[in-house]
């Protein structure tokens, strides 16, 4: 059947408006950018330290994301467990939750003086306004993503082919490692791809839970938001320097991670 | 050196209870409508899931003994699988395909793979050890699956539907590619399958399992002759019916049957009242007509024309009668008398013309 694939005018009309409506402030970014002193104005506001950061923690929070978010989303979409579809919205709560929210119940749950920061403290680790817990305000809020991509990954993955390796003699183990791991490795790697894209640009719950301390807990967004007040200009040079980051990412990791 | 088979495996609710040998060189085939149990029996065969009671042994050894709480994992298991749509991994090569269950049972990479590709040598896709199996034309999937069943050296082969999967092309030049591969092993050969043109062409021995039991063993030969169930009948396309025997007149009887009677000869070796009996009759000796048909023919049944199926330059009509009985005609007759489905017809057939055979 060819059918002629004419678009219709007010879906073109809105489509472009759409279009321009992302396209536009990235491009009033590029144009209000004090380029001619660009270099000195990103070493002085702290951008790279804050860039080098932001790199750290998010990465830290998509692998930690995927490594917990992948056994979540098995027991949603294989077990038995009763009270799963409770689970489920209780996991994916966060992905709707004002990140600040999040940030406020991680002080109450791992804080000085919440229900379980008092262990760590014993232990002698603490997270609020430190580092680690940068990564742990970001896993917070950037891991329904991870679950959800699994999650996916493994409803539509034919496990016929897991119980023909099985069959095969192959162990649990290694059933999971040759056979259902590669097979999920798009969805995976399209989840992984969503959750750093969100864990770069965490700020309410890291804000919340880690403060602003530059250096230390201050990662690229938080930067823009501080130098914002003092120096426009730099808090735009900023923000160009994390569209650039995320564009970079999801270019390079598109072409290997989508396709098997 | 023989597989023996006596279990009731279960999955689920279900339960299927089957006993049946098959000796080395001989190809079995199971042969069921789909939920019969056979996907089921599989997997016991393959030691996924020990049976519920029962025995499997294979050249003496035992596989299975429920009562002595004896399984054998799967790995340890010298059994191969072709599977239904034949299942390759698709993220791996060919060659790693077959090397599959060789590293899944704790064999080196290298050695494994040596392996692997003497095999596809052998079968004669080595050219395409490296493609991946969405690249890999229907046969030459067909025999990278086979390598993968073979390349731990089984000694009991199972393939699962190995053609159901394919096209009426493809599924004549596999056919031939499966029973030569099927002859080249000197293994137990069991074929599951629920097309019996694929039983009847390729095995050596029919196991028939309906609603998870045996009703059934025999060569094809002896299951076109003789049916012993309702289903097997139709896989040869016979009539088939089955109930109380009844004395007629001399030299005549009929059938009771749980929806109608049947007129039939009287069979010398049967005694009246025998509960079971079973009488068959080929489709080509129903003849129809539009009104009630005045002649020899003992068995006279008017009903409506259900369904007409047609195949070549004939036509096979099914007339709901009590008992329903399917007629063979040629595709000329069915226009001559207008038969279309919901039609008024007479169904007639002589006594003699049906087959009785002994419970």
């Amino acid at each position: 059947m060819a059918v002629p694939r004419r678009t219709p005018l007010p879906v073109a009309v809105l489509a472009a408006i759409g279009a321009a409506f992302v396209a536009l402030p990235l491009m009033a970014l590029v144009v209000r950018a004090p380029w001619s002193t660009a270099g000195h104005e990103l070493s002085s506001s702290g951008a790279w330290t804050a860039l080098r950061l932001s790199i750290v923690v998010s990465a830290c929070a998509a692998g930690l994301a995927v490594t917990f978010g992948l056994p979540l989303a098995w027991v949603l979409a294989r077990s038995e467990l009763p009270g799963r579809a409770v689970l489920r919205a209780l996991v994916l709560l966060p992905l709707v939750l004002p990140p600040v929210v999040g940030g406020i119940g991680l002080l109450a749950a791992l804080g000085r003086n919440g229900i379980a920061g008092r262990l760590l403290s014993a232990v002698g680790i603490q997270l609020p306004f430190t580092a680690a817990g940068a990564v742990v305000a970001t896993t917070f809020v950037s891991m329904p993503l991870a679950v959800l991509a699994a999650e996916a990954g493994l409803r539509s993955l034919d496990v016929r082919l897991e119980h023909a390796a099985a069959a095969m003699g192959a162990s649990r183990w290694y059933v999971f490692r040759r056979v259902t791991l590669p097979m999920l490795r798009p969805q995976l790697g399209a989840g992984l791809v969503l959750v750093w894209a969100r864990a770069l640009g965490e700020f309410g719950a890291t804000i919340t839970f880690a403060g602003n301390l530059a250096g230390r807990t201050q990662t690229l967004p938080l930067a823009v938001y501080q130098t914002r007040v003092t120096d426009p200009g730099g808090a735009v040079l900023i923000s160009l320097l994390l569209v650039a980051l995320s564009l970079i990412v999801l270019v390079a990791l598109r072409e290997r991670l989508f396709t098997r | 050196m023989s597989l023996s088979v006596d279990v009731r495996a279960r999955r689920g609710s279900f339960a299927v209870e089957a006993a049946f040998d098959a000796e080395p060189g001989e190809t079995v085939a199971l042969l069921g409508p789909n939920g019969a149990g056979k996907s089921t029996l599989i997997a016991t065969l393959a030691g996924i899931e020990g049976p519920e009671r029962g025995r499997v042994t294979l050249d003496g050894e035992v596989l299975d003994d429920a009562a002595a709480e004896v399984h054998m994992p799967a790995e340890r298991r010298p059994v191969g699988v072709v599977f239904q749509d034949l299942l390759l991994f698709p993220h791996l090569s060919a060659l790693e395909n077959v090397a599959f269950p060789l590293r899944a049972r704790g064999m080196a990479h290298g050695e494994a793979r040596r392996h692997a590709a003497a095999l596809l040598e052998r079968l004669g896709v080595s050219e395409r050890a490296e493609a991946r199996p969405r690249d890999l034309s229907g046969g030459e999937a067909q025999r990278v699956a086979l390598a993968r069943a073979l390349v731990h050296e089984p000694r009991l082969l199972l393939l699962d539907e190995p053609l159901s999967s394919l096209d009426v092309r493809t599924r004549a030049r596999t056919r031939a590619l499966v029973r030569r591969e099927l002859a080249a092993f000197s293994g137990v050969r069991l074929l599951v399958t629920h097309d019996p043109v694929e039983a009847m062409s390729l095995a050596d021995r029919m196991v028939l399992i309906e609603d998870g039991r045996v009703t059934q063993i025999g060569t094809p030969g002896e299951v076109r002759e003789a049916p012993r169930t309702h289903y097997a009948a139709e896989l040869v396309g016979l009539n088939f019916f089955t109930g109380r025997l009844e004395r007629l007149e001399e030299g005549a009887g009929r059938i009771v049957t749980a929806d109608g009677e049947v007129v039939v000869a009287w069979p010398e070796e049967l005694e009246a009242g025998t509960e079971g009996v079973i009488g068959l009759l080929p489709p080509a000796d129903v003849a129809l007509h539009v009104v009630r048909p005045e002649g020899s023919a003992r068995n006279v049944l008017r009903g409506h024309v259900a369904v007409v199926s047609v195949e070549g330059e004939r036509a096979r009509v099914r007339v709901d009668s009590s008992p329903p009985v399917v007629a063979e005609i040629t595709l000329g007759s069915v226009s001559r008398l207008g038969l279309a489905e919901g039609a008024e017809v007479w169904a007639s057939f002589k006594a003699v013309e049906v087959q009785v055979l002994p419970p």
